[in-house]
């Protein structure tokens, strides 16, 4: 191995599928061979097992389905209101002296510790689930836009005054068009990081979620349940991952030449 | 001919250092004048003042009679880093000067299409600039300079990032363009060959703090060919400025430099 050499895409392929088949054969062999007690890890065979269980007769489906709209819903939330704040802060200095010191400490807010407060504020119900993903989504969002627009090369801001630019119609023309590809590196970035705060949020006080399937299965003892909960969230956070970035080159092929 | 542009007591101080001292110059109309001077004298701080992009300390700078405090469209700039914006197309980089004045869509395309074919890149109007040589994108970017109509061209060494060989073609370009559009040139660059090819004045600054040290009117004929760079008129002007260059450039090397 020669450092910094590409592989083929053939190798790369295969090197990143042999990593999922040594996964599996390790965890095989660890339970099928009795290994590990069944009471605290199951065998992947039964892992899909009652993972098929639960989507044939117990509606995990809707679960799924519930999850996602959580993340997605309190995730656009965020993402509406963090743009418009985070290109002003990035665009105007002063706009950014008054957020940006109470931005950066409410970023260091764990998401997970409002849930007590929220559930005495908004209940149990959906609102409360958004408000947790917002928490956790929302400041990042607004420090990193604003910083991917304050980084705007200033030559191109001089070459955009030079060709008759206003101060209105250099955000619209250039600030924001420049980052653009950034800021859609970070959606897709703080979205994985909301999926983490909405099991978090679905572990207490839910009655519907993926989060909510694992702790009923916690209670039972079903670490088959447990891990197939697991995957499915690593599946679509994968998927969803796939999409930002798939969704990113179509938007953006500029920012992918010579890459 | 008239006085489009006055440059009046000019003085920049970046702190303490004194990086322009007073300077005056007056520019006429179609003058292409270029100005040399070693790194650091403050050419490139004085084309920002006439830009608009730096404020002078002192005095004032006048196109045609109104005082300058900001930039603006009438002063069409250059730059030596490649400043096209890399998610506009060739044509929308020459286009983005029209977009701000509001022309009509089918006006905008008209100008950008004309000036695309002047600087020898039909072809490319659907490049983005990453997909260009560094000597395109700078054609891309006189283009979109020009398209503007502007008052004057400001040229701040723009053609010091190309190689050699791409750099004289540029220069025959831009000097074949301003011949034919006989447009008002402001071009800052340190290389005696461009500064004397190119100029119908030569303006030398002192090592740091800069002032005007010569202005020289440069009497070759017009349409210039790369040819004449070897001929006896030009060899004899360049090494009268490469003496007077010299001379600046060691000075500037003895005296520590500062911070630019």
């Amino acid at each position: 191995m020669k450092p910094l050499t590409p592989v083929t895409p053939g190798a790369k392929v295969v090197l990143g599928v042999a990593f999922f088949v040594v996964f599996f054969a390790v965890w095989s062999i660890a339970t099928f061979g009795g290994f590990v007690q069944k009471t605290f890890l199951a065998d992947p065979l039964a892992m899909l097992r009652s993972g098929w269980v639960l989507l044939a007769e117990m509606g995990f489906a809707k679960d799924v389905g519930m999850t996602v709209f959580r993340v997605v819903g309190g995730f656009v939330i965020a993402a509406v209101i963090a743009l418009p704040l985070g290109v002003a802060m990035g665009a105007y200095k002063p706009i950014e002296a008054f957020f940006e010191p109470f931005v950066s400490f409410a970023r260091y807010l764990p998401a997970s510790a409002f849930i007590p407060l929220l559930i005495l504020w908004a209940g149990i119900g959906e609102a409360q689930k958004l408000a947790v993903i917002f928490i956790g989504s929302f400041f990042s969002l607004v420090l990193m836009i604003s910083v991917s627009v304050g980084n705007t090369r200033r030559d191109l801001v001089e070459a955009a005054y030079t060709l008759g630019s206003s101060d209105a119609s250099l955000v619209r023309r250039v600030l924001v068009p420049g980052a653009a590809p950034e800021i859609a590196e970070i959606l897709r970035t703080v979205l994985g990081w909301a999926w983490t705060y909405v099991i978090v949020a679905e572990l207490i006080g839910a009655s519907s979620g993926i989060g909510h399937m694992i702790t009923d299965s916690q209670a039972l003892l079903a670490t088959d349940q447990i891990i197939f909960g697991i995957i499915v969230i690593g599946l679509i956070g994968l998927v969803s991952d796939f999409a930002f970035k798939w969704g990113n080159r179509q938007l953006f092929p500029w920012a992918q030449i010579g890459r | 001919m008239g006085q489009v542009l006055t440059i009046r007591g000019v003085e920049r101080r970046f702190d303490q250092t004194l990086a322009l001292q007073s300077t005056d110059l007056d520019v006429a109309e179609n003058d292409f004048i270029t100005i040399l001077g070693p790194s650091g004298c403050g050419k490139s701080t004085l084309l920002r003042i006439v830009a608009g992009l730096d404020h002078p300390t002192a005095g004032e700078v006048l196109l045609d009679g109104r005082r300058i405090d900001g930039p603006g469209a009438d002063r069409g700039m250059v730059f030596q880093s490649y400043t096209l914006f890399p998610w506009l197309t060739v044509r929308e980089n020459v286009c983005f000067g029209l977009v701000e004045r509001g022309l009509p869509r089918a006006q905008q395309l008209e100008i950008a299409e004309a000036f695309i074919a002047k600087v020898g890149l039909r072809g490319f109007e659907h490049h983005y600039p990453k997909q260009l040589s560094g000597g395109m994108q700078q054609r891309t970017a006189i283009a979109r300079a020009l398209a503007n109509g502007p008052r004057m061209l400001l040229m701040d060494e723009p053609f010091g990032a190309l190689d050699h060989q791409t750099r004289e073609l540029m220069q025959e370009l831009l000097l074949g363009i301003w011949e034919a559009e006989r447009k008002t040139v402001l071009f800052v660059t340190h290389d005696i060959d461009e500064a004397v090819f190119m100029a119908s004045r030569v303006v030398v600054m002192s090592a740091r703090p800069g002032r005007i040290k010569l202005d020289r009117k440069v009497e070759l004929p017009h349409p210039r060919h790369y040819a004449i760079k070897t001929s006896p008129a030009f060899t004899a002007l360049k090494s009268e400025l490469t003496e007077c260059v010299r001379a600046e450039v060691l000075a500037a090397a003895i005296v520590p430099a500062a911070a630019p």
